[in-house]
């Protein structure tokens, strides 16, 4: 057997604002999907449509985040070949909005940590200096509005209700806690997009958005993770080290797509 | 609102009096006097409109998690979403004849209240997305057009607002049978299947034939409802024949034929036993639905529960800040 020889190929340029794209549209692709799986199923009617508000809010933003990502690729793949025909390892949406949807709860909280993000990043975005980045993001920041006031009046009603809905929220807030660090990190992307003024400084963000956490965690009686709850292992979903559950959600989703290659819905 | 119940006869003067206004085509308001059993049907009619909303969300939820592509993904959980707003409305309007929401929702998680027997049907393909858009509601428009001119003015005018909500949602429907039997050869195979699954339980949505339907002779003389069973079932086939033709697609029916006399598409005999099994509850789906909706219900009551306490929490807080 001979070893092939192995001529280095030169990385390509990373296209750090396609990357930007895809980590916003599958962010919002990710979680407005596993909101979408509540539909039929919450626990009272105006939950049911509140949370079918939010999911339709995150896939209208998803589609437009990837329709865009496409056109930056110019590959010719709009959002749907992003969406149906990608592997999870190739999915750049964080860790926190993979994770199962558990009890209503469970989602709350995830979606509460979420919104809170998504607003102060979007804010940032809204004045980024791509102009179609910048239009994207302040169209999106005022569905986000909305979305945190949702997510964080449950916050208050779960943490400051019973006992047991201030377990649950508590324990729902301990768990997702270990995801929230990665929302935050800058790695090369995040960093040289941020030199060029076309997103926020990551690390900037993190303390606004622990203020507005803090700020309703406390308000609702709840008691905020101690930082040692963090997992810098975790840091991986923005390069494609997803959880297991991504895959599971991805086949869901994907089936039907993938079944019929080339057809038209 | 308990004093109609405890007199179950109602005064005969007041009884002509108010059948004398819905011969005169005046609309029934919720403070107004009426027969005891015409509020009881009314409840019974829009509850079960109500709970078919609700339970009817399943079969097509079933699907927004494997939609093939963003755009129906989008339409179809707005879809499901509006038929959420149509049983939250619906339940409101039930409440102005002096029934509160909880004690339907008990009745349909307990089993005893009705909901409509298409929902009891499995959802097996992408395919039965469009088919029920154009069925189901086709069927409901053809129903609920009717109920718009019902005699009880918050049913009606509930009717009036849901109908354009079920006009779109049988365009988007019909849409994607159209693309399905215009697509590839398993498309059209998938689409064909599901017509054939759904078209004799749609049939069975306008409920028992006019022989059999034992409340028909007086909802129709208090103008609950306008038209019977049969005349409402035989305009859905009229209307449907000729869309199946437009997309290629076959109803599975030999018996289907043009009847030039009497200007109506003439259909085959519906399977009564399979309607009777159905309601009765041994319909291929009916568990299934009803446990959805309990578990649904026991899993929130810690949710509920958290709500009601908050909410007096904050009433307590404000009563001591106004003292």
């Amino acid at each position: 057997m001979t070893s092939p020889s192995v001529v280095p190929v030169p990385a390509p340029p990373p296209n750090d604002e396609l990357e930007l794209l895809l980590r916003l549209g599958d962010d919002r692709l990710v979680l407005g999907h596993r909101l979408s799986e509540w539909c039929g199923h919450a626990p009272i009617l105006e939950e049911d449509i509140a949370l079918a508000n939010v999911a339709l809010d995150l896939l209208g933003q998803a589609t437009l985040f990837l329709r865009r990502a496409g056109e930056v690729e110019g590959k010719g793949r709009d959002e749907d070949a992003l969406a149906y025909f990608r592997e999870a390892v190739e999915f750049r949406n964080c860790l926190l909005v993979e994770q199962p949807n558990g009890d209503f709860g469970f989602t709350i909280a995830r979606q509460f940590l979420f919104d809170v993000h998504a607003v102060v990043t979007l804010d940032a975005l809204s004045r980024s200096t791509s102009a179609e980045i910048a239009a994207l993001a302040a169209k999106s920041l005022k569905e986000a509005k909305y979305h945190v006031r949702h997510s964080g009046e449950w916050m208050l009603m779960l943490g400051d209700g019973t006992d047991e809905s201030h377990r649950r929220v508590q324990r729902a807030l301990d768990e997702l806690w270990r995801f929230t660090p990665e929302l935050f990190v800058a790695d090369g992307v995040a960093a040289r997009l941020a030199v060029q003024g076309i997103a926020p400084d990551l690390p900037a963000l993190h303390a606004k958005w622990e203020t507005i956490v803090r700020d309703v965690v406390g308000r609702a009686t709840l008691t905020l993770p101690h930082e040692s709850m963090h997992s810098p292992h975790l840091r991986g979903g923005r390069s494609g080290m997803h959880s297991e559950h991504l895959g599971h959600m991805l086949a869901e989703l994907q089936i039907v797509a993938r079944s019929h290659p080339g057809a038209k819905w | 609102m308990s004093q109609a119940r405890t007199q179950p006869q109602d005064d005969p003067a007041k009884v002509a009096a108010f059948e004398a206004r819905i011969a005169a085509g005046e609309s029934i308001e919720p403070k107004d006097w009426m027969p005891e059993r015409y509020r009881r049907q009314l409840i019974r009619m829009m509850s079960q409109h109500a709970h078919s909303e609700i339970v009817g969300m399943l079969p097509e939820g079933n699907w927004i998690t494997r939609a093939p592509s963003l755009r129906r993904k989008i339409s179809l959980i707005a879809k499901v979403q509006d038929e959420a707003g149509h049983g939250l409305y619906i339940y409101c309007g039930t409440e102005t004849l002096g029934v509160d929401r909880a004690e339907l929702v008990q009745q349909l998680l307990d089993g005893t209240a009705k909901y409509s027997s298409i929902f009891n049907y499995p959802t097996l393909s992408w395919a039965d997305m469009g088919v029920i858009g154009w069925f189901v509601d086709g069927a409901a428009i053809v129903n609920q057009t009717v109920l718009a001119k019902a005699s009880y003015g918050p049913y009606a005018r509930a009717m009036i607002r849901i109908c354009k909500e079920e006009n779109f949602h049988k365009r988007q429907g019909y849409e994607i049978v159209a693309v399905l039997a215009n697509g590839t050869p398993a498309q059209k195979a998938m689409i064909q299947d599901a017509v054939n699954r759904w078209w004799w339980p749609s049939l069975m949505m306008f409920g028992p034939s006019d022989a059999d339907s034992p409340n028909t002779a007086e909802l129709i003389r208090w103008k609950v409802k306008r038209r019977t069973n049969d005349e409402l079932r035989q305009r859905f086939v009229n209307l449907t024949v000729p869309q199946a033709a437009a997309v290629n697609l076959t109803l599975p029916d030999p018996e289907l034929r043009y009847d030039a006399d009497t200007e109506n598409w003439h259909f085959g005999p519906i399977d009564w036993d399979e309607f009777n099994q159905v309601i009765r509850g041994n319909g291929p789906c009916n568990r299934e639905r009803l446990e959805a909706r309990r578990r649904a219900h026991d899993e929130g009551a810690w949710v509920r529960e958290a709500a009601s306490a908050y909410a007096a929490k904050q009433r307590a807080k404000q009563a001591s800040e106004a003292a």
